[in-house]
């Protein structure tokens, strides 16, 4: 749409500008602040420059902690994309199953993310829990609050569990927007159904993947409470991701300059990925 | 060979979702199984399904106020919250889907980034910018706080939906003589309600599932359910009945309209770019 150029439109933005001001800006300002300087108490702050980002650089903790995140990103996404898209081409096009489909997918999705990890939490659990006490019955040993790989297992089949449904619409929404008449052309031509997918669906789907491979990456790569909830960050630090690990340091011990030395650090990521998803939408959008 | 694997596969093809569904649905039921068991019938024997059902544990809920205060309080900040995002959003979509203004791109980026931003990085600011002002846990500070991500969220979906009404719409309303406010009120929002009623649902879920700055922000008189229901977890000799129960009706206010939004959830975590 051609737009109008009108700079009187600041003023229709100005509510927004004052109220992210405050609920952003002068948060993010005091992240900065102590991130450069240390305290002894008293609030007596002195300049400590760029001592606390060489230590946050440096620490291990830092390193594993982004390492975790990265390789649960790498494996939910490995798990959740195709199988969303399976899912996705698998779901009635018309008729009474669509609404019930979409209904009963998008329940998860709905959910508070700590009744997520509750839900979870209570169906892990060997002694009390449907998967725990079946799992246990077949002769597997497993339990998440003391084994680090079954915690691993747990968290992934939860995000599983909670965001596959986020890629089914998305891809669904894609797929119906496709005319019959691709599909009678295909027909006639005698194409496969795998020519069908991949040049027919897969084309059709493509700004609509990328959406949910960015959205699953950037809210996977913030987790929060679901590991909280779940495990706590352990056994040991097994699932402490960045989130975890942050607010450990800056609520738990109160470590004000490293705490807020790791904030930027992870806001910056986070403003990398937001740049390549902006860029992402306004192209594809200005393609149609 | 051709004609008979299509049909086959075809016929086949509803088992997909179906096995999902199930798998969706089966941790689902075992909360509600739970919700209905006596704490010692929980612990006690393993069974599939409520021996002895009982209501108990909602019972204790709507009576005990330490619990249904919870939720009378997340509901109070929730709709403050739905409240103020979608207003303050309204004028601003507005500008972005029909002007072009000095920065507009880049402000257009910078209310995503907040979006995208992790709670986590802001818990420690929020929790001493709002103890400077005296507002700890009051419900306007946790309902300003997830403005957050709530108004670029609004911003996004709503600069979606309004981006699809023509422009003729507002050039003819202009020149028949319709002020800007008029206009805007009586023609412009009639048209973009469905987009209006997915960004106040998509603000009203975000904050209802947000747990960490709802909790950092309050104490007792503006706690929500979510961190009532983390202090049992973390309790010894907790009661599991009550906790799934607590559960079940957290998940109510997103089953119950969940029907009206189906055609809209992919729309609304997209930003309204689907």
């Amino acid at each position: 749409m051609e737009k109008t150029w009108n700079n009187k439109a600041w003023f229709m933005v100005l509510p927004v500008l004052v109220l992210v001001a405050f609920s952003a800006v002068i948060p993010l300002m005091t992240v900065v602040n102590y991130s450069v300087q240390d305290t002894f108490g008293n609030n007596a702050f002195f300049w400590a420059g760029t001592d606390w980002f060489l230590d946050v650089l440096e620490s291990d903790r830092f390193w594993d902690a982004l390492t975790r995140n990265l390789i649960f990103s790498a494996i939910i996404l490995a798990i959740e994309i195709p199988l969303g898209i399976v899912i996705a081409l698998n779901m009635p096009k018309r008729g009474i199953g669509v609404p019930i489909c979409l209904v009963l997918m998008a329940l998860p999705l709905l959910i508070p993310w700590n009744v997520v990890g509750t839900i979870w939490q209570v169906f892990g659990r060997v002694d009390i829990g449907l998967l725990g006490h079946t799992v246990t019955a077949l002769g597997i040993d497993y339990n998440y609050v003391q084994n680090p790989i079954d915690a691993w297992v747990t968290l992934i089949i939860m995000d599983v569990w909670h965001w596959t449904s986020l890629v089914v619409l998305l891809c669904y929404a894609g797929l119906v927007s496709i005319p019959d008449a691709y599909y009678q052309a295909a027909k006639i031509d005698g194409a496969s159904r795998w020519s069908v997918f991949r040049y027919i669906q897969l084309p059709k789907m493509k700004r609509v993947l990328l959406i949910a491979f960015l959205l699953r990456f950037m809210d996977s790569f913030m987790i929060y409470t679901e590991p909280f909830v779940v495990t706590g960050g352990g056994p040991g630090n097994s699932t402490t991701f960045l989130s975890v690990d942050l607010v450990k340091m800056a609520i738990g011990e109160f470590n004000l300059g490293p705490a807020a030395a790791l904030s930027i650090i992870y806001f910056l990521i986070i403003l990398l990925l937001s740049w390549i998803f902006y860029t992402v939408m306004t192209t594809s959008d200005a393609q149609g | 060979m051709m004609t008979n694997k299509q049909p086959l596969s075809q016929r086949l093809s509803w088992l997909v979702p179906t096995i999902y569904i199930v798998f969706l649905l089966l941790p689902i039921y075992w909360l509600v199984n739970m919700s209905f068991k006596e704490t010692s019938e929980i612990l006690g024997a393993f069974s599939l399904w409520p021996e002895n059902p009982t209501l108990r544990n909602y019972r204790v809920i709507f009576t005990d106020p330490s619990w249904y205060s919870g939720y009378i309080n997340s509901i109070i900040y929730v709709v403050l919250n739905t409240v103020i995002s979608v207003t303050v959003a309204l004028p601003a979509a507005y500008a972005f889907s029909r002007y072009r203004f000095l920065g507009d791109k880049h402000l257009f980026f910078w209310l995503l980034t907040n979006r995208m931003a992790p709670p986590a990085v802001f818990a420690l600011p929020f929790f001493q910018l709002y103890s400077a002002f005296g507002l700890i846990d009051t419900h306007i500070a946790v309902a300003i706080a997830h403005c957050l991500f709530n108004v670029p969220l609004a911003v996004w979906i709503l600069e979606g939906f309004m981006s699809g009404v023509p422009k003729e719409i507002d050039e003819t309303a202009y020149i028949d003589g319709y002020s800007f406010p008029r206009f805007f009120a009586r023609i412009f929002v009639p048209l973009i309600a469905s987009g209006i009623g997915v960004a106040a649902f998509f603000c009203f879920m975000f904050s209802w599932v947000e747990l960490l700055l709802a909790r950092t922000l309050t104490t007792t008189d503006a706690k929500p359910i979510a961190a009532t229901m983390t202090r049992t977890v973390s309790a010894s000799g907790l009661d599991w009945g009550v906790l799934a129960a607590a559960g079940v009706l957290t998940i109510i206010p997103g089953a119950l309209v969940i029907y009206f939004v189906r055609n809209y959830i992919a729309k609304g975590f997209a930003l309204g770019r689907v």
